[in-house]
């Protein structure tokens, strides 16, 4: 346990320290929800209600464009083959760096999403329930893109080839978030059904995309 | 003659079975396909409410028995490949997936072009529409899967992976489609399959189905088998490149 | 001919669109077929075959005269 913890720990430092990884993603999410009313027009009716939609998917490509980071330093400089000759299980490397990316990536995205939802009308009693969603949403998006990581380690453009891979599979994720700030925003009915299908799908992801994650990566070894 | 899945798992006699079985199985998809194809148009009866469209039907759901299917045969030869290591499974699941997409492709060109009509939109997402939608870009991901890794073994099993790790998630996103679905939609229901399907609408119904399915098992076994003569040519080539550089 | 109804263009045109997709994926898969049985045939004619590389040296001679006029 303490062996997985200080995986985590050296993780996350390491991605605070890697100048301007955060940063850049935030920065990405900005820019693709201050360019959309030049797209969509700036009439904040339409904006308001396309708002959930737009800070959603907007988050998700921001944190694909980060998800090929999960294993490949480690990958590079030959760590990788270290920990997977460790003592740890590869299942258990695999669930802690993604459970990096999601602290290091996900969690930003999520504290900006308000003022960005302030920039789309987003009604602002909504906001708290904004971020809650996002916050328990996003381990599924992070998991997940472990898996695409996993798949796409070393390939070239392993970037878009991850978002190809993964992006179908957030179906769910997109579905059930924004159907809860929907629900606030306009009703009719309750967010609280598709906020516990959030959950439901993040437990699972945290459980079984390390599996999955760990059976890809020896992949890329034997 | 009994045969099951290990008898063919030798290469090369899996090379003599696809050589005696595609001939005949070409005659015979021919023959169902023209059997169903007359009785589509000459023999099936018009729907009182949707008129003569409802002979796109018989492209359109046999395509979707197939679509769905083949993703089946995929998952299930990933886990040939990951777990009991199926000499061939990579092969077929690497050669099923294009036909797949190409099936695919069918339902949703089809879907479209019947929507038209119906209900004025080249388009709609209603729930059976975006899961096929889903299941296409599944599939363009596992073809991208197995064109972007260079060796075949890693690309066997990485592609594997992803197959199982769709499969799991497919009857969720099913799922969540189906909920969008019903939260967003209209007063009145569109059924793309109509409201009901009179029974004299099913024999060209199955018949097509018959066609088609005989249609792409020819198909994956053409492919298959050309798949393997291609794995002994890249062998063989660098045989001979490896005899040049040493005469 | 048989009358389709008002709507015949789109149904002529689902039909040709499965029949065109359909068509071009088993003809990708027919000629690449058929390329690879001719690529392994012509190897085999110049006596390259699976169990070359074990009879390459004893072998040298005859393999390389089959080829010549």
């Amino acid at each position: 346990m303490t062996a997985a913890l200080a995986l985590l720990r050296r993780d996350i430092a390491l991605a605070f320290r890697e100048g301007g990884a955060i940063g850049v993603a935030l920065g990405f999410y900005l820019v693709v929800v201050a360019i959309a009313p030049f797209g969509l027009g700036p009439d904040l009716n339409l904006l308001g209600r396309v708002a959930p939609g737009l800070l959603w998917i907007a988050l998700l490509l921001a944190a694909l464009l980060s998800a090929d980071r999960i294993f490949h330093n480690d990958y590079e400089d030959g760590s990788l083959d270290i920990l997977t000759m460790g003592p740890l299980p590869l299942a258990v490397v695999a669930a802690s760096k993604s459970l990096a990316h999601w602290v290091t990536t996900c969690v930003p995205l999520a504290l900006l999403a308000p003022v960005l939802g302030l920039l789309l009308n987003l009604p602002i009693d909504t906001i708290p329930l904004l971020v809650l969603a996002m916050l328990v949403g996003t381990p599924a998006v992070s998991f997940i893109a472990g898996i695409g990581a996993s798949l796409t380690l070393g390939l070239r453009r392993s970037g878009l080839l991850l978002a190809l891979l993964v992006l179908p599979l957030y179906v769910p994720v997109l579905i059930f978030g924004v159907s809860t700030i929907s629900a606030a925003v306009t009703g009719p009915g309750s967010p609280w059904p598709p906020f516990l299908m959030l959950c439901a799908i993040s437990l699972a992801s945290m459980v079984l995309a390390p599996l999955a994650a760990a059976a890809a990566l020896r992949t890329s070894f034997s | 003659m009994t045969f099951s899945l290990n008898t063919l798992a030798n290469p090369s006699r899996f090379l003599s079975f696809a050589g005696a079985v595609i001939p005949w199985l070409t005659a015979l998809t021919v023959i169902l396909l023209a059997i169903g194809l007359y009785q589509a148009f000459f023999v099936a009866p018009v729907d009182y409410q949707q008129g003569d469209t409802v002979r796109i039907m018989y492209i359109h759901v046999p395509a979707a028995w197939v679509g769905m299917g083949c993703y089946a045969l995929i998952a299930i030869a990933a886990l040939g490949t990951l777990i009991w290591r199926h000499p061939l499974a990579d092969v077929a699941a690497k050669t099923a997936a294009p036909i797949g997409a190409a099936f695919t492709l069918v339902i949703l060109v089809t879907g479209s072009l019947w929507g038209k009509p119906m209900w004025g939109t080249y388009w709609v997402w209603d729930a059976r529409l975006t899961s096929l939608l889903v299941l296409f870009l599944l599939y363009l991901g596992l073809i991208a899967l197995w064109q972007s890794i260079e060796d075949p073994g890693r690309a066997g099993r990485a592609a594997a992976i992803l197959a199982l790790v769709g499969a799991i998630n497919l009857p969720i996103i099913k799922f969540s489609v189906d909920w969008w679905n019903t939260l967003h939609q209209p007063a009145s229901v569109f059924r793309i399959d109509g409201p009901t399907i009179d029974p004299s609408l099913l024999t060209p119904l199955f018949v097509m189905g018959a066609a088609f399915f005989a249609l792409f098992i020819l198909l994956h076994l053409i492919a298959m088998r050309a798949e393997i003569l291609r794995r002994r040519v890249r062998v063989l080539q660098q045989t001979q490149v490896a005899q040049a550089a040493l005469s | 001919m048989l009358g389709l109804g008002p709507h015949a263009s789109f149904i002529i045109g689902a039909y040709a669109a499965a029949f065109f997709a359909l068509g071009a994926l088993a003809v990708a898969i027919v000629l690449d077929d058929r390329k690879q049985r001719r690529l392994l045939a012509d190897l085999e004619r110049r006596g390259i075959t699976r169990r070359s590389a074990a009879k390459r040296r004893p072998a040298a001679a005859p393999t390389v005269t089959r080829t010549a006029p």
